[in-house]
């Protein structure tokens, strides 16, 4: 037995600035990504046939091209589905994998070909004669609600107060509209899937999914077959953003489909446009809001209708449109208050989970309003918000009904105000547009809370699989997927601290069905908050039985076995780590465990429109500055600061590349991305040539992000910490309110400019036009 | 002159020799690298140019000085790789050995998050910095305005950038310290034959010279000429077109020549952005801006100004700016040669002035007289890789207080790049003041019926089209700040 000094720390810990698990591999081109497997001899290649109608009837449909075509193996339609011919998430049976006889949106999927190679199936679909007998369509959504078109899932109201008696008593009333634009996921990796066909009815998936489990039941029910036999394996996404959670499944039950009709391996990539118009995106709203407030601009009423453009499923819509009335107050007490939603269908791709699901559009109405009362009222929209911040006796209560207990929004404004320099920054914009009539700024500053939890409560539990080898070396699997915000190695810096070990003894591996069953997607920000907890529950077993071994074989209380450097100390003995493991080996220990974590006090009652759906809060604020030239519309981000909460940060690396990235991602959906549908229902901005995501030179001129150092999450999350995924993806709304102010310039700042999102130059400058015109007007 | 003939194209891939005698004209440099060669770091992410996560450095030779530019697989065609040394991420890291300092540096700064758009911008800083090992800011944005990323917001990706020279010395860089012997290398597989391979759908053909070319063109009048594929390119990943047969000619040296004269300068058809851009800063400064926004890095050192032209595009970045500099350029076919004005050669949509078997052969761009002041806006939804909403050019001459002439060009407002006529003819003979300009903006209704589509309404071309007169009218006049400034200090 060695008798060894404490080495100092480990490598690795939580807390610390550890490098993405898989850096030195994105960088060399190793990290294996699913077009990068080895494909089996005999691999075959699917490819999907789009609709080319918003909404028709298909009178027929000719495969004769379709199968000479050079390298075809066969044409794959509804008839081919062994299982049922259905993928819906909200198991509503209203989204086929191949439609039969009616298309609802351009883009949609109606059969696939089977070819040697991705090219010769590619060609091969755009050989199809399909005759389509076309219907009326509507893509708009308030052209759907004006043609009555259906909702695609029960709406919400929430309600609290008394809403006409708060508009009785408010000696303001606005009314307001507000259109809300949606968002293209645009990861880099495309949709994919590959299908690897196995004995009797197995298959294996490898499919660039966050939800590895719902891929698993749907590949499982389309095939007809137990969900046991079908295994789901994902190593890595090349992003996924929201864009698949559900918008996965169709190419893996499609390759799987394949994969056993023809016993073959066999691979489903589209082509970046096709992606684009054949999976679903973020919502666009449209909200209409009436406001009831004081003169100082305390609000006293809120009622506002949300309005989604869903698409022709109901996917997720539900959650999504709950999820933006959870956000319609953001930071804000309403104390009388109305909001409904309105999930519409329309003649479109189904819209989809995407970075904030919802919470995002209902926040940016949010801040519309506090906008419209700032102008009406004629003083700075920092002031109002700060004047309606929730705190204080009787002004903690949700329109859902939950307390905010946590609060920290203040002291987060407080000092972004003071880095920012935001009050004398604010007045040299003033002044600067004063002087300057071709170039006018504008200065913003805005708060973020954000509700972490899935508001479908049984979602909040997750596993783990723990392993310790005989040689000390650690496998981890969780049921989290890696889509490149850092979670492997955030879960793995959990476990390597729980045992006290280097990080690089431990290997966090491909999260698949098979080891950790019945996981929820990776989404809604839970990722390290559920899957940390759950791995530290397994390394608590190991480390439980461990204990408990080590008192019994060297007779000392169990208190005095402890996991220290690389070392474990027992009484007054110090062991490796790796000779300890393969002495309790020796005793027959058993060295692996399955962990289990389930969030607790959280609940939802969506019928009543009550509950505490929300475990806790992040929060954030950000202040941007931008010019914008008068001229053309054009603009640019000067300089933005960020302030943001992480609670105490797992990895304070991967939380400030996490904020970074949101809030340019943000700021991109609030700006330059725009989906553009022609008179015929088809998406025409469906590739990067047209569809405008932030570039380098995006990013603001000056860019300061700070965490929250001092946060400590109060309730008890993975050593303390918070959620970063979605949160800080609505800091991006500061540089839309920042070209807002920009805009009001050109009329002293006495009209609302009512900017819509997004914010594309065209917009920007037909704002500017429409407040010139009625400053003019009024003089 | 009997022309020899070789049927394989020869190019150095990473440290090997490749011949290849059965390629298809349509097989692109990402397919053959992924598919053929199994060299996976390289990614697919858009198939059309824009996103840069395929990009890859090519090393070719003018005057036996050899570069290496980024460029994107996607689009590039291998059968235009003829003697050029393909350089791809596979091959900056021994698996067992030390990262490359530029991959290092993006590990040290946590500049990747999904990976997956990574390696493209590896290969793009690799060769920003083999030219420029310590790049402004400005500079590294516009090295990377044709890659995208999606997860970190590019702050990191910037650091990166800037800490490669901390972290290595490019003097040791192996294709630094390589370079004459690979430049020998590839000098060797240029034996000035006619390159020809496969038959009938699948053929192309890379002529021995520019005399070979415009014969070979001449007996081929329906083959696709391809120059740097930017858009070709997509004919085939987007359309799935045929294009065979086709005729390669970003080889010829003769045509990627440059010259200057009293003047002014002509640009060979094969001469990319990149390569003309140093002349641009310094003989049509007013264009500076422009050429910095065309596509990204790897657009502008493919694509060529004489590729621009002749697809006739009414959206193309240069043709606007090139016809109020009031440029020619010289078509030929066979041994017969005319010259055309730039704007005659634009007919009506999808038409050029043109016959079959007639190509580009070179591109006129006269100076202005120092009366003259010329300016270029191009406006777009996204500043940088962004294709033009509204992009006009001016060039207006004065003589004491008055405008003695006008030539003001438009892309994005009609069917082809077209001269504002009636807006000229009101600005012509007129005193140069805001009654001027005001009557000369009402004109543009008469010019100009533009179209709504996905970049930009009618009704915004409109207005902003009146409004660059406004603003070419303001900058005479120089009143506080009327361009936004792209220069504020950026602090990462």
């Amino acid at each position: 037995m060695n008798v060894m000094q404490p080495i100092g720390r480990i490598r690795g810990a939580v807390h610390e600035n550890e490098r993405h698990e898989s850096g030195h591999k994105h960088v060399s081109g190793t990290a294996e990504y699913i077009d990068d497997i080895p494909e089996p001899q005999g691999t075959l290649h699917g490819y999907l046939g789009l609709s080319q109608r918003a909404h028709a009837d298909i009178l027929s449909i000719d495969f004769e091209a379709v199968s000479s075509s050079e390298g075809v193996i066969g044409v794959l339609t509804a008839a081919d589905i062994p299982g049922e011919n259905d993928i819906s998430p909200a198991h509503k049976h209203d989204e086929p994998i191949f439609v039969t006889d009616k298309v609802e949106f351009h883009g949609q999927p109606i059969f696939a070909v089977v070819a040697t190679s991705r090219e010769a199936a590619r060609r091969a679909a755009a050989k199809v004669k399909i005759e389509y007998r076309d219907l009326p369509h509507v893509t708009d959504v308030l052209e759907a609600a004006a043609a009555n078109y259906p909702l695609v899932i029960d709406p919400l109201k929430l309600e609290r107060g008394d809403i006409e008696a708060g508009f009785a008593k408010s000696k303001n009333i606005l009314q307001g509209e507000m259109r809300i634009g949606g968002q293209d996921h645009f990861y880099l990796e495309g949709q994919i899937s590959f299908a690897i066909p196995g004995e009797d009815d197995e298959v294996l998936v490898y499919s660039s999914t966050q939800h590895p489990a719902e891929t698993q039941h749907m590949v499982a029910t389309v095939l007809g077959v137990p969900s046991n036999a079908v295994t789901v394996n994902v190593r890595r996404m090349g992003g996924g953003f929201g864009g698949k959670e559900t918008q996965a499944n169709i190419f893996a039950a499609v390759a799987a489909v394949a994969a056993k009709k023809y016993r073959c391996p066999v691979k489903v990539r589209p082509d970046r446009d096709d992606d684009m118009c054949a999976t679903g995106k973020r919502h666009d709203f449209h909200v209409d809001y009436k406001l009831g407030f004081d003169d100082e601009g305390r609000i006293e009423a809120v009622d506002a209708v949300f309005s989604a453009r869903c698409g022709y499923s109901a996917d997720l819509s539900g959650p999504v449109t709950d999820r933006a009335l959870f956000h319609a107050d953001n930071c804000y007490f309403y104390p009388n208050v109305r909001l409904r939603s309105r999930p519409l269908k329309t003649n479109t791709v189904s819209n989809t989970a995407f970075r904030g699901f919802g919470g995002p559009q209902g926040m940016v109405g949010g801040e519309r309003m506090i906008e419209e009362i700032a102008y009406a009222v004629g003083k700075d929209p920092l002031e109002i918000r700060k004047l309606n911040f929730y705190g204080g006796e009787g002004r903690n209560l949700t329109p859902y009904h939950q307390t905010v207990e946590d609060n920290i929004i203040g002291r987060i404004i407080e000092e972004l105000e003071t880095s920012a320099d935001y009050a004398k920054r604010r007045e040299a914009v003033i002044a600067f547009n004063r002087e300057n009539h071709v170039v006018k700024r504008g200065i913003a500053l805005t708060p973020v809370k954000f509700g972490i939890s899935f508001t479908k409560t049984e979602y909040n539990q997750a596993g783990a699989l723990v392993h310790v080898y005989t040689d000390g070396s650690i496998h981890l699997n969780h049921g989290g997927t890696e889509m490149g915000q850092g979670l492997y190695t955030k879960v793995a810096q959990v476990v390597a601290d729980e045992f006290q070990v280097d990080l690089d003894r431990v290997k966090v591996t491909a999260t698949t069905t098979g080891k950790v069953p019945n996981t929820s997607a990776t989404a809604a920000s839970s990722g390290s908050d559920l899957n940390g907890m759950a791995a530290a529950n397994a390394a608590q077993q190991i480390k439980a039985r461990l204990t408990k071994f080590a008192a019994e074989r060297w007779n000392v209380a169990e208190t005095d076995v402890v996991f220290e450097p690389n070392t474990v100390r027992i009484g007054a003995e110090r062991l490796s780590f790796n000779e300890f493991i393969k002495i309790a080996y020796g005793a027959r220990i058993q060295l692996s465990a399955a962990g289990f974590y389930k969030t607790p006090k959280i609940h939802w009652n969506r019928s009543e429109g009550r509950g505490r759906p929300f475990f806790y809060y992040a929060y954030g604020a950000s202040c941007s500055e931008v010019s914008v030239d008068t001229l053309t519309g054009e603009y640019q981000v000067d300089r933005t600061d960020i302030l943001h909460d992480v609670g105490r940060s797992l990895n304070p690396a991967l939380d400030h590349g996490q904020v970074e990235g949101a809030f340019v991602q943000g700021m991109g959906w609030l700006t330059t991305e725009e989906l553009w549908w022609d008179a015929k229902g088809r998406l025409r901005t469906h590739a990067p040539s047209t569809y405008k995501i932030p570039l380098a030179s995006d990013r603001p001129r000056v860019f300061n992000t700070r965490l929250a150092e001092w946060s400590v999450n109060r309730e008890e999350t993975i050593r303390r910490s918070k959620a970063v995924g979605e949160p800080p993806f609505m800091l991006g709304i500061s540089v839309l309110e920042a070209l807002s102010m920009a805009a009001a310039s050109v009329a002293e700042y006495r009209i609302a400019p009512q900017l819509d999102a997004p914010a594309t130059p065209e917009r920007v400058l037909m704002a500017i036009e429409r407040l010139r015109a009625a400053a003019r007007q009024k003089g | 002159m009997t022309i020899q003939i070789r049927n394989t194209i020869r190019f150095l891939l990473n440290h090997r020799l490749v011949e290849l005698a059965d390629v298809s004209p349509v097989e692109t440099l990402l397919d053959f690298l992924r598919i053929d060669r199994n060299l996976k770091g390289t990614k697919e992410g858009c198939a059309e140019g824009d996103c840069g996560a395929c990009t890859v450095l090519v090393g070719r030779l003018l005057d036996d000085k050899l570069k290496y530019e980024s460029v994107n697989a996607c689009i590039r065609f291998v059968g235009s790789l003829d003697g050029c040394h393909i350089v791809t991420v596979d091959s900056l890291a021994q698996p067992s050995g030390p990262l490359h300092p530029v991959q290092q540096a993006m590990v040290n700064t946590h500049a990747s998050q999904c990976g997956f758009c990574t390696p493209g911008f590896v290969m793009s800083l690799y060769g920003l910095w083999m030219e420029n090992p310590k790049p402004s800011i400005s500079e590294i944005e516009k090295a990377l305005q044709g890659n995208l990323c999606r997860c970190t917001g590019y702050a990191a990706i910037i650091r990166a950038a800037e800490a490669i020279s901390t972290i290595g010395d490019v003097g040791k860089d192996p294709l630094v310290v390589e370079r004459e012997r690979i430049a020998g290398e590839l000098a060797s597989l240029q034996d000035g034959r006619r390159v020809e391979i496969g038959s009938e759908t699948e053929r192309f053909i890379l002529p021995g010279s520019v005399d070979d070319f415009a014969a070979v063109f001449e007996a081929n009048p329906k083959a696709t000429i391809v120059a740097g594929s930017t858009d070709v390119g997509l004919w085939v990943t987007k359309f799935m077109r045929d294009i065979s047969p086709v005729i390669h000619l970003t080889h010829l040296e003769e045509l990627r020549r440059i010259t200057v004269d009293a003047d002014g300068v002509t640009l060979g058809a094969g001469v990319s952005y990149a390569e003309a851009y140093p002349i641009i800063v310094e003989h049509f400064p007013e264009l500076t801006e422009l050429w910095d926004r065309i596509g990204g890095q790897q657009v502008r050192n493919m694509g060529t100004v004489g590729g621009n032209i002749a697809n006739g595009s009414p959206i193309g970045d240069t043709p606007p700016a090139l016809i109020a500099l009031g440029a020619s350029i010289t078509l030929r076919k066979g041994d017969r040669r005319r010259t055309v004005v730039l704007e005659d050669f634009f007919i009506a949509y999808g038409k050029q002035d043109r016959e079959p078997g007639e190509f580009v052969e070179s591109v006129r761009i006269p100076f202005v007289s120092d009366n003259a002041r010329v300016a270029v806006y191009k406006v777009t939804k996204r500043l940088d890789e962004d294709i033009t909403a509204v992009c006009g050019g001016f060039t207006i001459t004065f003589d004491a207080g008055r405008v003695t002439d006008a030539v003001i060009a438009f892309g994005g407002m009609a069917a082809t790049p077209k001269r504002a006529a009636n807006v000229e003819a009101a600005l012509k003979g007129a005193e140069w003041n805001e009654d001027t300009i005001e009557r000369a903006v009402a004109a543009f209704d008469q010019d100009f019926t533009p179209l709504t589509d996905w970049r930009a309404s009618a009704e915004y071309r409109q207005l902003v089209a009146k409004n660059l007169l406004r603003r070419f009218y303001l900058e005479t006049q120089s009143s506080g700040q009327i361009r936004l400034d792209r220069t504020i200090a950026v602090a990462v």
